[in-house]
């Protein structure tokens, strides 16, 4: 009697945290997203907007919401994230609802999922890492740049990378917006930082580091760097730190041909002016500096002969060929050393697969599909579906085509008719160990993160813990 | 259970108030500790959602605002993306943005008009461009990412109307194509 009288108060925690967003009429269109970013976000958005009888769930891993908008995002650069706020408003009308803690391919299988809804997306992009696939890329020492970044902003599962921060050399290979984060987050002074929302572990680890030299290698050239010129010039104006560019490497790139792209002619003219400008400023007070070489690969990490701990980073030099815009890197078989004592991997975020009834491409780590269609009543938005480059307004435009193919599929009857009429929550309800939360859920962990911060000068101190999430929601849920 | 709480639910705009106080008088009912946790949960919603989409409302506040005289009326001009003309009138002072929320016309504004992303992405006519306000750096920095940029294009949060901007004509980029093939308009919602 215990035992089931716990069931149904459970049963009645949960159930009743879903109700008040939950007004569908069982005519309705159903929608289920996984995801919770902001592809699966703008595809709600989109999808809701251009249909007055369709409600959406959208679903997370986690149990709190916005992915990589919460996740990824610098600390500070907290107007990026603005967009949580649209996203917030749509999470609590009538016709979406969202479903955390629930994670597709551990907790629930498409096969089970399917069923709900009229059109499923997949919008649950990046997760994993591109390898260099060299020796000693597992040494201590050497990190991923993606961890790093779910590291200082709070991600769970990242939450004790503990990097070491005690040797003045940072190398980041790969050159670009996530690589630049990371060095500027490495190189701002602390007192900028303990103003945003970096977690509190973090921010100790920057204040104890004694990293003041961060290198950017890349294995091309000046014309084909990755980050963006915002990116960059927030970079060339960090107080206290040098901007370290080696005219040489710039030499082939004066002259730039009339009909190159704007965006490219902009960023390239503004590197030759910062490597111009190396040696005119004043070095006194310039405690910290960072570089971009160009041209080299990793071929392998080293280490002291006594410790698995890096110690630098052995480069193959390359040349270019092919045209400026499309060339490739080719090795010219002579080398040199990089002495660093941390080196982050930053060459690309990818794409798992991570349900067997999901087509999936493995060379292309996307999942296979046309304009966001992958088979009946199944669809992709996002990073799964383009690959993981991009800023929020492109992950904006793809998911709101995906959605454009949603509408048009089911104008045209083409969504198939659920076989379960039944709620989703019912199903999750019975399946052993699964804790779903809801959207206010996440309001209770939103005001904890804000009144914990608040006392700290910081907009929040983020919940890191799974296990003190699912606590914060428990214990309210206990008091009502 | 859940078809409990959805007869509940769906029940519960209407009949919120009696609902209510039935559990007051404390008359008998099966169904009452579940309709006053629902209860307390919907309407706690109910006050969060007004919160908050009062602190959205918030930016834009301005644009909702009538002109107070004709004098201060400017005529804009927006094509929306599927290529169909919306006069507005707008007043001086209107930033492009809200005035295109106020009007429902599809325009993005996913970093609230801080500069820190290009989802607001507009056209400018000829004849007006050259009378903006210069972009700052900033401004151009973030066009270079966005879609199809031309020589015309401007960030519609960084447009503030002038009595000279009178007539100005703003395009929105057609990012996808156009489904509906019989001539649908998809209403806002």
């Amino acid at each position: 009697t215990m035992n089931s009288c716990k069931g149904i108060s459970a049963r009645l925690v949960l159930v009743r945290r879903f109700v008040s967003t939950c007004t569908r009429q069982n005519t309705s269109t159903r929608v289920g997203i996984v995801g919770s970013g902001p592809a699966g976000f703008y595809t709600a958005h989109h999808l809701i907007k251009h249909n007055s009888n369709l409600h959406v769930d959208i679903f997370d891993r986690l149990p709190i919401p916005f992915g990589l908008v919460r996740y990824g995002v610098a600390p500070d650069h907290p107007d990026v994230k603005n967009v949580i706020n649209q996203f917030s408003v749509l999470a609590e009308s009538e016709r979406c609802r969202f479903i955390g803690n629930v994670s597709l391919g551990k907790d629930i299988t498409l096969a089970q999922l399917q069923p709900f809804y009229h059109a499923l997306v997949l919008a649950y992009g990046a997760d994993d890492d591109t390898f260099l696939r060299v020796p000693g890329e597992d040494l201590d020492g050497v990190l991923s740049a993606r961890a790093f970044v779910g590291w200082y902003n709070g991600l769970p599962e990242h939450a004790h990378l503990n990097p070491d921060l005690s040797g003045d050399t940072a190398v980041i290979i790969g050159q670009g917006n996530v690589a630049i984060d990371v060095a500027r987050m490495l190189l701002t002074p602390i007192n900028i930082l303990e103003t945003t929302d970096i977690c509190e572990h973090a921010l100790e680890a920057f204040r104890k580091s004694s990293v003041r030299r961060v290198w950017l290698v890349g294995r091309r050239g000046p014309l084909q760097v990755a980050f963006t010129i915002k990116e960059f010039r927030e970079m060339t104006k960090l107080p206290e730190c040098l901007a370290v560019l080696d005219r040489a490497d710039f030499e082939g790139v004066r002259e730039l041909p009339a009909d190159m792209p704007r965006p490219r002619k902009r960023l390239t003219e503004l590197l030759v002016k910062t490597a111009d400008a190396v040696g005119s400023e004043p070095a006194t007070g310039s405690r910290k500096e960072w570089g971009l070489r160009f041209l080299r690969s990793p071929v392998a990490f080293l280490c002291d002969q006594q410790r698995r701990k890096v110690s630098g980073v052995k480069l193959e030099i390359n040349k270019l060929e092919g045209d400026p815009l499309s060339a490739r890197a080719v090795g010219t078989g002579h080398f040199e050393t990089l002495d660093c004592s941390l080196a982050l991997r930053s060459i690309g975020y990818k794409t798992k697969p991570v349900d067997k009834d999901v087509p999936f491409d493995l060379k292309g780590s996307i999942i296979p599909n046309l304009n966001g269609y992958v088979s009946t009543g199944l669809y992709c938005s996002g990073w799964v579906k383009t690959g993981p480059i991009g800023v929020i307004l492109s992950t904006m435009n793809d998911a709101f085509e995906t959605a454009d193919t949603i509408l048009n599929d089911l104008q045209h009857g083409n969504l198939p008719t659920p076989s379960d009429s039944g709620d989703v929550l019912e199903l999750l309800f019975t399946l052993p160990g699964l804790h779903p939360t809801s959207f206010s859920d996440w309001k209770l962990i939103d005001q904890v993160e804000q009144s914990h911060g608040r006392p700290k000068g910081k907009p929040r101190e983020k919940v890191t813990s799974l296990e003190m999430m699912m606590n914060i929601i428990r214990t309210h849920s206990a008091q009502n | 259970m859940a078809a409990l709480l959805s007869s509940v639910v769906r029940k519960a705009p209407i009949a919120l108030s009696h609902l209510l106080r039935r559990s007051v008088t404390g008359e008998p009912s099966a169904f009452s500790p579940i309709v006053s946790i629902a209860l307390r949960w919907s309407a706690k919603g109910t006050n969060n959602r007004r919160i908050h989409s009062e602190s959205c409302l918030h930016h834009g506040e301005y644009e909702w605002k009538d002109p107070k005289s004709p004098d201060e009326i400017v005529n804009v001009t927006f094509i929306d993306k599927d290529g169909q003309p919306r006069q507005v009138k707008g007043k001086v002072g209107d930033n492009i943005l809200y005035l295109a929320h106020r009007h429902r016309i599809e325009l993005e504004g996913a970093c609230e008009a801080s500069l820190a992303c290009t989802t607001c992405h507009v056209y400018v006519d000829g004849e007006h461009l050259s009378k903006l306000q210069n972009a700052t750096e900033e401004e151009e920095d973030l066009l270079d990412l966005a879609p199809c940029l031309a020589e015309n294009s401007r960030l519609g949060c960084q447009i503030i109307l002038t009595k000279e901007l009178e007539g100005i004509t703003l395009t929105v980029p057609k990012i996808t194509r156009n489904f509906y093939v019989d001539g649908h308009v998809p209403q806002p919602h």
